[in-house]
């Protein structure tokens, strides 16, 4: 299995936690797994554990971020679960995936769309599934899929370098 | 048009209806947030006021939203909170908060929006019976409606960027409510909810978040909202629902072939307690009311049909009660109303 987070290497921390009853599991690379400061001997909420604060000290410098706009703070988002504006999600991007991924059944948006922004998805959404079917062609050793796949991903970067 | 005229309507989500029915009604949701504003949960009570103001000027003109009635959370009662949540047409969230938050709703309740709930807007449409479809289409025409006149918070990699992230992406949930005695009856209700709960739904009770499933009622909807088109979703949560219903007739199929007489027992009490009570707790009464339904739906009960017992459950909740007398009731006295209310609409039933 691949860590829900990057995508790339084996997930080898299986995160199960249980929240009114309901249980969420999470499987994490040992790299993503630390760098969102997952401790896994103590008892963490998710956003505590997702959002880089577990085990970590209040002055830490991710509970120290703050959201150039609304200027809501990692610290609280843990205190409420929510985020402060539209903008958190930039500022807090990195934090955030490997929450989203575990929460949800995919990363990439493939629901409706405001009539302006439908063509940029269409393609973010193609680049997405590429992605994924390196990723399976690289498991599975076939490599010449794999070259095939990546000068796909590399084309339009290519043309435009 | 004011509260008022709502009192001694059925609702939205539990009209008339005469057949059996599992799948009691049916509600789709849109979380919506526009760009570049903080979300009502960190913006100030004054930049609440503004956005508010603003989207009901935007609301006003949505026609499908026509003819339309507000609700100014701030100039409502305690009890006329109770009664909106109870009428499913306010979140519990949003029955906790005052100025800046409003409920806009067309008058025939099935098309409502709360403005600052957790979200900037929160598109809710309501139906009785089993109709997601249908319930789409209306939602998805209004959310047009709106998105021409409005600047959504939008990103192409993670759709529509909500206060929580658990409903980031479509903002969609979906869900139904469905009264599931049969298989309580049969001892199977508690593996079927796992099973929900395991491929990911969310299984909640009569009045949503937080809430226990009282009188057999289980609200069942999806959990995740990223990844997965609208569709995908709906269609989803409706083949997995047309199987509990499944399951559910055939727990009633085979409780009236293998324990008839366990059946109308249970029926019988209900029916016993239900006519004769003169103080009835608000939990008991689902319960019962529960019974009652089924009793009717398996022909036990006559002169009564599935519609008088839907008004029944929404009639003596709480706010309703009070709504009616038209006064705060102290919760012995509320009881009391309870009990006669149910008496009243009882008495021309009989039992088989």
């Amino acid at each position: 299995m691949l860590c829900e987070c990057c995508q790339k290497q084996d997930a080898t921390i299986h995160v199960t936690q249980v929240v009114n009853d309901k249980a969420r599991e999470l499987h994490l690379c040992q790299d993503c797994a630390e760098q969102n400061g997952l401790n896994v001997h103590s008892m963490m909420s998710l956003p505590e554990v997702l959002f880089g604060l577990g085990g970590q000290p209040d002055d830490s410098a991710s509970s120290g971020k703050s959201c150039a706009h609304c200027h809501m703070r990692a610290g609280d988002f843990k205190k409420t679960g929510r985020l402060g504006c539209p903008r958190c999600y930039e500022t807090f991007a990195e934090e955030m995936a490997p929450m989203l991924a575990a929460m949800h059944k995919g990363t990439q948006h493939r629901g409706k769309a405001p009539a302006g922004e439908r063509a940029r998805i269409d393609e973010a959404s193609h680049l997405d599934d590429l992605r994924k079917r390196l990723a399976a062609a690289v498991k599975r050793e076939d490599f010449e899929e794999a070259a095939r796949l990546r000068d796909l991903i590399g084309g339009p970067a290519h043309d435009a370098g | 048009m004011t509260l008022d005229d709502l009192v001694g309507r059925p609702g939205a989500w539990l009209a008339a209806a005469t057949g059996p029915q599992v799948v009691v009604s049916s509600r789709i949701r849109l979380a919506r947030n526009l760009a570049g504003l903080a979300f009502p949960g960190w913006a100030g009570p004054e930049e609440c006021v503004r956005i508010q103001d603003s989207l009901w000027t935007v609301l006003g003109k949505a026609r499908i939203l026509q003819p339309s009635f507000r609700v100014d959370l701030a100039a409502t009662s305690p009890v006329d909170r109770d009664f909106l949540r109870e009428r499913h047409l306010i979140s519990n969230e949003l029955a906790q908060k005052t100025q800046g938050s409003s409920l806009v709703m067309r008058e025939d309740e099935r098309l409502s929006v709360m403005v600052n709930e957790e979200d900037h807007l929160r598109l809710q449409a309501m139906s009785p019976g089993f109709h997601l479809g249908e319930l789409w289409t209306a939602i998805d025409e209004l959310d047009s409606t709106l998105e021409g006149s409005l600047s959504y918070a939008f990103s192409g990699r993670l759709g529509y960027l909500t206060a929580c992230p658990t409903n980031v992406g479509t903002g969609l949930r979906a869900s139904v409510m469905a009264h599931l005695p049969g298989l309580r009856l049969i001892n199977e209700i508690e593996p079927v909810v796992k099973g929900l709960v395991k491929i990911g739904l969310a299984v909640r009770g009569l009045q949503g978040e937080g809430t226990e499933a009282f009188g057999n009622m289980f609200q069942i909807s999806n959990q995740t909202t990223l990844g997965e088109s609208e569709q995908v979703i709906i269609e989803r949560l409706e083949q997995i629902v047309n199987e509990v219903e499944t399951h559910e007739k055939n727990a009633r199929a085979r409780l009236m072939e293998q324990r008839e007489s366990r059946v109308r027992d249970f029926v019988g009490r209900a029916f016993g307690v239900l006519s004769n009570a003169c103080v009835l707790a608000s939990n008991e009464s689902l319960e019962l009311l529960s019974a009652l339904r089924l009793g009717v739906e398996l022909g036990r009960v006559k002169g009564m049909e599935v519609g008088d017992v839907n008004r029944l459950v929404v009639e003596t909740q709480p706010g309703h009660l009070q709504k009616a007398v038209g006064r705060g009731l102290s919760p012995d006295e509320r009881d009391e109303a309870r009990a006669v209310a149910v008496r009243k609409a009882i008495r021309r039933a009989s039992i088989q």
